[in-house]
């Protein structure tokens, strides 16, 4: 008994033969695959470790400053309908000095219950232990701080917390659930060697804060499915006597709010892209065994006439197309679940998590698979109905050479030598496969420029940011306002060649549309070091009265220029500001709002306050400046632009420039797939013509040029489809990665356009050589003897 | 009829496929001479090693003994390059199944020749040595068979070859159509002086030759001379 019929082995046989075809259609499969299962195992890995350590850390979910609330109205809170736990604290900015480490390292302080665990934002020790009940001089560190710097229980560390400068006794390490993003003030991205964490007993820093007795934060949980905003009006109303500068939910606490911006970026990105790319993937898949079946008519007809029905030769051909798509879904499977699970960690390294889970979830794979599978199923099966519809004996003639319907001009038909002939007519009888072919590249070359101007795009919010919009070489913040009369005192700091003052004041913008709780930001006129600057990189005029609107904040809280905002100050005597937008900015980051210092000092009934100063140092003298600093009482925080301007590069080359890498690949494997196949298929069809022309004389690379160049043709056509189908496509994902924090700036750079065209050009070539390979062996021979 | 140097000069010629007790000896040893302007008829049945000696002729195949010397040079030693220029230059093919190229017509199809070789005739030129020049514009399948032949044979004649090697050129064709076929192969041997080469396993055609040379099993088995040719016209099978 034979163990595999005819037919299947007539199948293995085909595959074997067509082992190259069967490769190029599977690497294109494989790719759209893989990105998706890469992009969404990363994603849902990710969002179930979010939920998981949220979950196991009782995350707090709503987050209240306030300047100095007795410890006795933690009860008060806590008989706020919906709140199930209360937990008070006190926090304060520190500097702390690093021996050997120049730049200042500016450190949240953030106290422990003395004598149990904290109810909320439980820490996950990485190392040593809490700090004993009455230890006032030890310390936890959050891990990433205490890495960056060496840091380990047992070490000494100083810092100088309210002007006083004390020498702490790091006892262990941990990571929190409330700095996953551990992120500075102000700061773009983490920067564990700038800026840290420090948590140390409740009694230490209520001494230090002159907090006995009282605290200056707290974080309530609420119970299961209690909707924050009640919760925050009453808190803030409680609050208010005390300091309170308005609560917040978790969905706007700092860390969580860039991983979630994160999140819904990736989702977007493995949603959006690995969708055009699976669909392209698709449709190249689909196109290309429709055309391998074309190639296969006398076959079908011969296996017709053996009286095999249509049903058994669609099945056949069916199982061919689907072993090599499976092939392609199963290496797609094997290399996304791998990536997966790199990306994954590559996120980890960013967001620290004491734990990762690996949860890939079943959907990326199935919706892959489905989605190659019946792409390649229908186009197999639409190729082998238009061959089994004819009759045996017709199948097995060649298909009539097509009538031409258009021909070349004669003027040109006269220009050009035969084997142009050729190439040109080819394209000309079959204009819709041409067609097809010069798609499928062309969306390889969209993918490419989309990918290309990803770096474009982000270095221009870089520089938009450090360098159109903070002009300044540091920023200092203060441990409360300052009196105008300080800005001297900041000036005699060393090396200090220009000051301006800055204030940035928290409140509610209010619109028809929505409130945005936030802050508004007060410039001096004339300002040079800090200004308004638009997506053109010019700076905008600072008025003298009314407030200036980032685009995306008066988007959202449909506002335009002439309309009138209400401004709820969130500090101090919280006055409410009822004044005009005069003006909208359209640059990249931020939802800001931005006022005359001197206007906003009057309408919070101040006189000329700062708390913010942007600096000018002489280069010459940084370190001496930094040095000061550190020795400053009040001064809460250094922000040195080139460290964050570093930090930025570097996060930048280890994240986006990675998974730019994976799509200029993936890509450049489509595009090679499909011109690999192109070429082939062409072989198939004109081996016996080819081969004629080899017998009458013509050399190898004569008619070389006859087969590849209809695919240079093609390429060639398909580069500029492909920028303009680039450039729609890189418009698409502007708008959707836009966020509160930045949007991304359409700008599609000419080099992204020349380096789509170079790297599809070096895949088409190399395909082309691959072939040529075979065109080189070509029998000539055998073509004598055989009939068409 | 002569020269005193045949054009081409078989010697010994043997053609081994495969090896050990399997392999089959295409070609045993044999020893032809191709004269210019002569018009000799290969005959013999399927197998017998005729279309081997053609392609061997034609720069096509290599021998596995024996060598085949053009004009003096050995032939059998030339590089794929050289091979390729000597097609070019010396010889002109004509298939069973004429081989046309679909997307050209019948005067580019000629052209395709005409374009790399060195003193060609212009294709409407040998177009009208077939009687086709009324057809030139038309595509391959626009023509019927014994048009594609003559197509074919101009395409092959265009660029005056030393030699003409045909193939089973009325193979696929009825007898009318392939006498038409033969007329026109017959004009250009008469008109160009190429030394021409039909390869046939139909004993008919062999009374237009100046020679007959008939094989078997590898082996020529006889050569005949034609006192007397019969011309294409009258020929029927």
């Amino acid at each position: 008994m034979r163990l595999v019929s005819a037919l299947d082995a007539k199948l293995l046989r085909d595959l074997r033969r067509l082992a190259g075809p069967a490769a190029a259609v599977a690497l294109v499969i494989a790719s759209g695959v893989a990105l998706l299962v890469m992009s969404l195992s990363a994603l849902s890995s990710l969002q179930s470790t979010m939920d998981a350590y949220y979950d196991r850390a009782r995350f707090a979910e709503v987050f209240a400053p306030v300047k100095r609330a007795p410890e006795r109205l933690a009860e008060r809170i806590a008989d706020i309908p919906g709140v199930r736990t209360v937990e008070t604290r006190v926090v304060g900015m520190a500097t702390a000095e690093i021996e050997g480490f120049g730049d200042p390292v500016t450190a949240l302080t953030l106290s422990l219950p003395e004598t149990r665990a904290p109810r909320l934002n439980a820490l996950a020790m990485r190392s040593g232990r809490a700090p004993a009940p009455g230890r006032t001089d030890e310390a936890v560190l959050l891990e990433p701080f205490a890495e960056a710097h060496g840091l380990r229980p047992g070490d000494g560390l100083t810092v100088l917390m309210n002007g006083t400068r004390r020498t702490l006794r790091v006892v262990g390490t941990a990571l929190s659930v409330e700095h996953v993003y551990a992120i500075a003030p102000g700061g773009l991205m983490p920067d564990p060697e700038r800026f840290g964490v420090i948590w140390m007993g409740r009694d230490a820093l209520a001494a230090a804060w002159d907090m006995e007795g009282a605290f200056n934060s707290v974080t309530l949980g609420l119970v299961a499915g209690v909707e924050p905003r009640a919760v925050i009006e009453r808190l803030d109303a409680l609050l208010a006597p005390w300091g309170g500068t308005g609560a917040i939910p978790r969905a706007d606490q700092i860390s969580h709010w860039f991983l979630t911006n994160e999140l819904a970026q990736l989702r977007t990105q493995a949603t959006v892209l690995p969708t055009i790319f699976l669909a392209v993937a698709a449709f190249l898949a689909n196109t290309v065994l429709a055309r391998l079946i074309e190639t296969e008519r006398r076959e079908i007809a011969l296996m017709k006439a053996f009286g095999y029905s249509n049903l058994a030769v669609g099945w056949h051909y069916a199982k061919l197309a689907l072993a090599m798509a499976g092939l392609g879904v199963l290496a797609g499977w094997l290399l996304g679940s791998g990536l997966g699970r790199w990306n994954t960690e590559l996120y980890g390294a960013h967001f620290r998590f004491p734990f990762l889970e690996f949860r890939p979830g079943a959907p990326p794979y199935a919706i892959s698979a489905a989605a190659s599978l019946g792409a390649a199923l229908f186009g197999a099966l639409f190729a082998v109905r238009r061959a089994v519809v004819l009759p045996p004996a017709e199948a097995m003639r060649p298909p009539a050479p097509d009538r031409i319907r258009v021909d070349l001009p004669d003027a040109a038909l006269r220009a050009l030598d035969s084997p142009t002939r050729i190439i040109l007519r080819a394209v000309l009888r079959t204009p819709v496969r041409a067609a097809l072919s010069t798609l499928g590249i062309a969306l390889a070359v969209a993918v490419l420029v989309l990918a290309m101007q990803w770096r474009t795009s982000i270095e221009r919010i870089a520089i938009s940011h450090f360098e159109e919009s903070q002009r300044q070489d540091v920023i200092l913040g203060f441990a409360e306002l300052r009196p105008s009369e300080a800005r001297f005192a900041v000036g005699r700091l060393p090396g200090v060649m220009a000051m301006e003052p800055l204030r940035i004041t928290p409140a509610d913008l209010i619109g028809p549309r929505a409130t945005h709780r936030g802050a508004v930001t007060g410039m001096p006129q004339g300002a040079e070091l800090q200004v308004l600057a638009g997506a053109d990189g010019r700076a905008r005029a600072i008025p003298e009265g009314g407030v200036v609107l980032a685009e995306m904040l008066a988007e959202k809280l449909g506002l335009a220029p002439g309309d009138a905002i209400r401004i709820e100050v969130l500090e101090g005597a919280r006055p409410v500001i009822e004044t005009e937008v005069v003006g909208l900015v359209d640059g990249y980051i931020g939802m800001t709002a931005t006022m005359d210092l001197s206007a906003l000092n009057r309408a919070l009934g101040e006189g000329p306050r700062f708390e913010y100063a942007s600096l000018l140092v002489d280069p010459a003298q940084e370190a001496a400046f930094l040095k000061a600093t550190t020795r400053t009482p009040m001064i809460s925080m250094v922000l040195v632009k080139r460290a964050a301007k570093e930090k930025f590069d570097e996060t930048l080359a280890e994240t986006i420039l990675i998974f730019i890498g994976f799509f200029v690949a993936f890509a450049g494997a489509l595009a090679m797939g499909v011109v690999y196949n192109a070429a082939r298929i062409a072989l198939s069809e004109r081996g016996r013509e080819l081969a004629t022309l080899r017998v009458l004389g013509f050399t190898r690379g004569e008619i070389a040029y006859i087969l590849l160049g209809e695919t240079a043709l093609l390429t060639l056509a398909a580069i500029p489809l492909g920028w303009g189908l680039g450039w729609g496509l890189v418009k698409l994902m502007a708008s959707a990665f836009e966020t509160e924090l930045y949007r991304i700036p359409f700008d599609v750079p000419p080099e992204a356009y020349g380096w789509a065209a170079v790297t599809t050009v070096a895949a088409a070539t190399l395909s082309g050589l691959l072939v040529r390979r075979r065109l080189d062996r070509l029998d000539l021979v055998a073509v004598l003897k055989t009939r068409e | 009829m002569s020269d005193a140097q045949p054009v081409l000069a078989v010697r010994e010629l043997t053609k081994v496929y495969g090896e050990g007790p399997t392999a089959v000896h295409a070609l045993a040893g044999v020893d032809l001479d191709l004269e210019a302007g002569e018009l000799m008829v290969l005959l013999g049945p399927s197998g017998s090693g005729k279309s081997t000696l053609l392609n061997i002729m034609g720069g096509l195949d290599s021998p596995t003994a024996g060598e085949v010397r053009f004009r003096g040079e050995t032939l059998t030693a030339f590089s794929e390059g050289a091979l390729t220029r000597y097609r070019r230059e010396a010889v002109g093919f004509v298939f069973q199944f004429y081989n046309l190229i679909a997307s050209l017509t019948a005067e580019e199809n000629v052209a395709l020749v005409t374009e790399i070789a060195e003193r060609p005739m212009k294709p409407r030129e040998a177009l009208a040595l077939v009687g086709l020049e009324k057809r030139a514009h038309h595509f391959p399948a626009e023509l019927s068979g014994g048009e594609q032949q003559r197509v074919a044979i101009a395409r092959a004649i265009a660029k005056r070859p030393e030699i003409l090697l045909c193939d089973e050129p009325t193979g696929a064709l009825d007898s009318h159509t392939g006498v038409l076929v033969l007329e026109a192969i017959e004009r250009v041997n008469a008109e160009l002086g190429s030394a021409t080469a039909v390869i046939t396993h139909n004993v008919g055609i062999a009374a237009m030759a100046n020679r007959v040379v008939s094989m078997a099993d590898g082996r020529i088995v006889e050569t005949r001379v034609n006192a007397e040719r019969v011309r294409a016209e009258a020929l029927s099978w």
